[in-house]
């Protein structure tokens, strides 16, 4: 009897993440439509985008927590579909809620999902002690954790799904609740990770993908929006500079006056705003002063996300 | 094997609440005593040999009402979600959250029994047939759980305990259905509460073999191998939605 000989090559291939017109419905309505996206090997990719955007359903079918209602995607070469245990293997999740066993302390906590993870004892002690100095939880290590504060969870729920050494890291809104100090020290910890292990990170704060993502999709009723790098994202719709003129008594004569030369000119609760492409502080002053204006300050302002999000949607994106 | 780390967590979770602990032993516990000072009256199902089979099923709604809600909670606090996150079978999942009621529920039964023989329980026939009856009970109640924590949230939970503990009453371990009759015996002779209780009950009072009680063990089988394979299948659809 000949059998059937199966083959499988492994092509050095070094996409993490491949998902190809991945879609999601729950009945009539479309929550994931079709996207496309592949995150590489080391990569920092967030994904940006409104409640209600399909940010956490599309994490919830690349971690096999929801089956696709069409497309594809594979984890490290493991398709989501047909070998979830094997994707399971190889990622770390921290979930949108803390997701903390409340009873048992943070130590068991973290050992709990090294046990399940299989990566043996030692290597767990080993892992959950290193994350337990680097999320300031040492001291409080044999406190039972529903005993923390919300903080206090939200820094173990993160450390939970790095305990196993997962190669692809899903972070949905890992920093919702940390004070300003313990977020930039997560932002250093993540931000240490990239290059070794791939991350995918939904967030509201704009500023954290700004500072940690290589890139960033931007999605929108399921929808990919754009795609890019932060600075790229950001350079397509910065073509026009804008200043910022810091003027509190901006008078409809001074108005009329400044938009004389710069139609653009628009009064903002700080002064004005103008915007254009040879603009001279010199000239708006000129403008300004004969109707007794103080000007304080004059400032370019940068594009943020945010303002990425507003030009690409029409959004606000913290909705 | 991974899910015994799951059954581990599990187990703490039992031992660090101590009021559920003390209510799924203790109040059993207190239901035998006076049921059985009450027998002194002459109500023979009251007789400790009769009441303590009856007792420990009692028992074991209790374990299944705890282990529905421990899963149901995880559910509603998304610890679950993080759970099945990790590289575990849906078989694996059901032994790891069932292993550990199923230890509360056999520690139940013994110090149920031990305090029965203690007030005069005596057993005619073979112990072991009755543990076989009773272990095979306490995996009906704690399957079932799964199942109920796996589909209800926590407050449906306590609901759906209730009507457990309604059904129950057709096992006749609190009143003689056979002299009420009619529906009762209908509807007992469809449910397997009552074939546990007739089945213990037979071994112990009037010595019945193995061939005496396979009636009922049948029902007791397919009632048990049922509810497992639900709780399997019910984790799976939970796994992949």
């Amino acid at each position: 009897m000949i059998g059937k000989v199966v083959v499988t090559v492994h092509v050095d291939d070094p996409v993490a993440i491949r998902a190809t017109g991945l879609a999601k419905r729950f009945g009539d309505h479309v929550a994931v439509a079709g996207l496309d996206l592949t995150v590489e090997e080391g990569e920092l990719f967030s994904l940006l985008g409104p409640n209600g955007a399909g940010k956490t359903t599309t994490i919830k079918m690349l971690c096999c927590l929801l089956r696709p209602s069409g497309g594809t995607a594979s984890i490290l070469g493991h398709d989501v579909r047909t070998d979830p245990i094997a994707v399971k293997q190889v990622i770390g999740v921290s979930p949108q809620e803390t997701a903390l066993a409340p009873n048992l302390n943070a130590w068991e906590n973290l050992g709990l999902m090294a046990g399940l993870h299989g990566i043996g004892k030692q290597r767990g002690r080993r892992r959950a002690a290193e994350l337990l100095e680097v999320t300031g939880l040492a001291n409080r290590a044999m406190d039972k954790v529903k005993q923390y504060s919300g903080g206090m969870q939200r820094r173990l729920s993160i450390a939970m799904a790095l305990v196993a050494d997962p190669q692809v890291v899903f972070l949905d809104e890992p920093t919702i609740g940390l004070d300003p100090q313990a977020r930039r020290g997560m932002w250093d910890y993540v931000a240490g990770l990239k290059g070794t292990t791939t991350i995918v990170l939904t967030t509201h704060y704009l500023e954290e993908a700004d500072a940690l993502a290589d890139r960033v999709a931007v999605v929108d009723g399921g929808a990919l929006v754009a795609l890019g790098t932060p600075a790229g994202l950001k350079a397509k719709i910065s073509g026009t500079p804008v200043m910022m003129v810091e003027a509190p008594n901006v008078t409809d004569g001074a108005l009329a006056a400044l938009r004389r030369a710069y139609p653009t000119a628009r009064v903002v609760p700080a002064g004005v705003e103008i915007e254009g492409d040879d603009l001279s502080v010199y000239e708006i002053a000129d403008c300004l002063r004969p109707f007794g204006v103080e000007i304080r300050s004059t400032s370019i302002k940068h594009v943020s996300l945010d303002d990425v999000f507003l030009e690409l949607t029409g959004k606000e994106l913290r909705e | 094997m991974r899910s015994t780390e799951l059954a581990k967590r599990n187990l703490k979770e039992v031992i660090r609440d101590p009021l559920s602990l003390g209510m799924a032993v203790g109040l059993p516990l207190v239901l035998l005593l006076t049921l059985q000072a009450l027998g002194g009256d002459g109500a023979p199902f009251l007789t400790p040999t009769l009441l303590t089979p009856g007792i420990v099923l009692f028992g074991f709604v209790m374990v299944m009402f705890s282990s529905a809600m421990i899963l149901s909670r995880d559910r509603e606090t998304s610890l679950l979600g993080r759970l099945l996150t990790a590289p575990l079978r849906s078989s694996d999942f059901v032994s790891g959250y069932s292993l550990p009621y199923l230890l509360v529920a056999m520690a139940q039964a013994i110090v149920l029994m031990t305090v029965g023989a203690v007030l005069g329980l005596g057993s005619a026939g073979s112990v072991v047939l009755v543990a076989l009856v009773l272990a095979a009970m306490a995996v009906f109640y704690v399957a079932l759980g799964m199942i109920l924590g796996a589909v209800l949230t926590v407050a449906q939970t306590s609901g759906a305990y209730a009507f457990v503990l309604i059904l129950t009453i057709f096992g006749g371990a609190w009143f003689d259905l056979e002299e009420i009759g009619g529906l009762f015996i209908t509807i007992g002779d469809v449910l397997p509460f009552k074939h546990a209780l007739d089945a213990s009950r037979a071994v112990m009072a009037d010595g019945a073999g193995l061939g005496d009680i396979a009636p009922d063990l049948y029902w007791i089988g397919a009632y048990t191998t049922g509810a497992v394979v639900l709780a399997i299948a019910t984790f799976q659809r939970e796994m992949r939605k």
